[in-house]
């Protein structure tokens, strides 16, 4: 059964679209993250107009950050102070971003400027968490006690730098400086890339700013929804290539894989969890990767100058 | 209606200065006279493609002419757009774009059909006259002043177009029933744009054009496509808070769901 987008102009099949949905949602309920890193490559494979499915992949991204931020709230596990700070930056990384994703577009290089940020960033993130998760798989097996990374996080950079500010959720006192950066760099990502930026944000928070990590998905997730909202509503007034059809239709399939993925997500060890993610994350940068090195079967691409 | 057309048709051709799509000088020994199942599409949610009959006679005055058969070309031509044209090159290990080229214009849909081999139904300079061939209707000047090689990068846009089903040449596929009837289908794909496509009908022998008729379809979103669209181009800030709005009362209900499920 096939359906006509409105905005990509292209007609999809509905049963492709939930299943993308749900296969992304399974993913995110599992691992806890938004998902659209995976969202707008398969948009893209789909046939789906680079501008489209990066903005649309934002719109689901919001959707699925709801839904999980509901039950940190209710967990009282979401910095609220920290999330602001983190979302001032944001702002101006989405615009940042927003900006050179226009850049690019005039250029005609929007796919090599998708693609390469995500080589880059997802490539980058995938080995640390790669190695971290196996080190700590290691030393649970060996049964060693884990190191206290909170001591050496409380001596760190984030401690020196200037206007300090009070975290009371996170257990904090540091300069606002290093959040505010994290921020404008998620921010950048998610106007670009169409993705959330909890993949970044989530080991960013842990790492280098030394935060509880009982609060750091759901502060993540509390930053996230609000950069991808901007995201979509500059993507929607600059470019017009929100597509709701296509966005309902993900968001259907989203929703109930999310539920399933939880459940599975529980039965699931945390490291295990975090080398499984660190694989899938490495999986999607070495493919687009490959794209970008092995000769293309196409040399010619083609765009009609009033498509979005 | 047909009569009025075919008045008009007999019109312009009195008028000598309109060569391009004007019939023949007058009065064409055989006329084409012919309809389309549609001349308006509705592209729903549902749009699948969408299939156009095309089916005429040949009016004559005399008996037909001996010698070369009568020949049927048809074509239906979608909206035409300016065009980018990217070619990847080799740059520091990495595929990226290197040369672009933009065609002026080509149409967004070009479908041809004949009631034989194309070579043997339409010379050369007929078809420069009337651009009815898939290169002819793409304007392709100003595009070798960009590129060295201008050809290859038409030929790549109508490589392309023609695997997404969007430029189609079927030859043999009109029939033509004791030199007076003929009919054919023309398959409109699901990834269609909206606009006015103009539908083209040419009799021929010997491969000169006897006769030309012009009609139109009009292919138009509908219902919600329509309603998305205009919101979506006319009101963006209410369209984007829409998006949204949708996006958080989907996540707030799944987990409100998920949270009566737990119970």
């Amino acid at each position: 059964m096939q359906i006509y987008l409105p905005i990509a102009e292209v007609s999809v099949n509905i049963f492709l679209l939930l299943g993308i949905g749900g296969g992304v949602g399974l993913l995110s309920g599992i691992f806890g993250v938004g998902g659209g890193f995976l969202i707008t490559p398969l948009l893209l494979f789909i046939g789906i107009p680079p501008g489209v499915a990066v903005a649309t992949g934002a719109n689901q991204v919001v959707a699925a950050s709801v839904s999980g931020l509901l039950v940190h709230i209710r967990r009282g596990t979401v910095d609220f102070r920290m999330g602001t700070v983190m979302l001032i930056g944001g702002f101006v990384g989405s615009n940042i971003g927003i900006y050179v994703f226009e850049l690019m577009k005039q250029a005609g290089q929007t796919e090599l400027f998708v693609q390469f940020s995500y080589v880059f960033f997802m490539g980058a993130i995938g080995t640390m968490m790669f190695q971290e998760s196996f080190r700590a798989i290691r030393r649970a097996r060996s049964g060693a006690p884990p190191p206290t990374s909170r001591s050496r996080s409380r001596h760190g950079w984030a401690q020196r730098g200037p206007f300090k500010v009070k975290f009371r959720t996170s257990g904090l006192y540091i300069s606002v400086l290093p959040p505010l950066g994290i921020g404008l760099m998620v921010g950048f990502l998610s106007a670009t890339m169409g993705v959330g930026g909890g993949f970044i944000l989530v080991p960013a928070m842990i790492y280098l700013l030394g935060m509880n990590t009982r609060v750091v998905v759901g502060t993540s997730l509390f930053q996230i929804i609000f950069v991808t909202a901007y995201s979509v509503m500059a993507h929607a007034i600059t470019n017009q290539s929100v597509d709701m059809a296509l966005a309902v239709l993900l968001i259907v399939g989203g929703v109930v894989g999310a539920q399933i993925g939880t459940v599975i997500g529980f039965r699931l060890k945390a490291e295990q969890l975090r080398i499984l993610l660190a694989i899938l994350v490495l999986a999607v940068s070495v493919k687009i990767g490959l794209d970008l090195v092995l000769t293309p079967s196409d040399l010619y691409s083609i765009r009609s100058v009033n498509h979005p | 209606m047909i009569r009025a057309l075919i008045l008009s048709l007999g019109l312009l051709a009195a008028l000598p200065a309109v060569a391009e799509t004007a019939a023949p000088a007058v009065p064409p020994p055989e006329q084409v006279v012919a309809g389309l199942s549609e001349n308006q599409i509705a592209i729903t949610a549902t749009f699948n493609g969408s299939d156009i009959l095309v089916f005429g006679a040949v009016k004559r005055q005399t008996p037909p002419p001996d010698g070369a058969p009568l020949q049927v070309i048809v074509t239906l031509e979608g909206p035409p757009n300016p065009v980018d044209i990217s070619r990847k090159g080799h740059v520091w290990g990495i595929w990226i774009n290197t040369e672009r080229a933009r065609v002026t214009s080509a149409p967004a849909f070009y479908a041809i059909a004949t009631s034989g081999p194309l070579n043997q139904v339409l010379s050369q300079t007929e078809d420069l006259r009337y651009k009815i061939t898939i290169p002819q209707a793409i304007q392709d000047t100003g595009v070798a002043s960009q590129v060295p090689d201008g050809e290859a990068f038409i030929n790549a846009l109508i490589r392309i177009r023609k695997d997404q089903g969007l430029y189609v040449l079927d030859q043999g596929t009109v029939a033509v029933e004791q030199a007076t009837l003929f009919h054919t289908d023309i398959r409109l794909p699901a990834n269609l744009t909206e606009g006015l496509y103009k539908a083209r009908i040419f009799l021929t022998r010997n491969g000169q054009v006897v006769d030309v008729h012009n009609t139109d379809i009009r292919v138009r979103k509908m219902g919600l496509e329509r309603w998305l669209y205009e919101l979506a181009k006319n009101q963006p800030p209410v369209y984007g808070l829409l998006s949204l709005v949708i996006a958080i009362a989907a996540g707030w209900l799944a987990s409100a769901v998920f949270r009566l499920a737990k119970r």
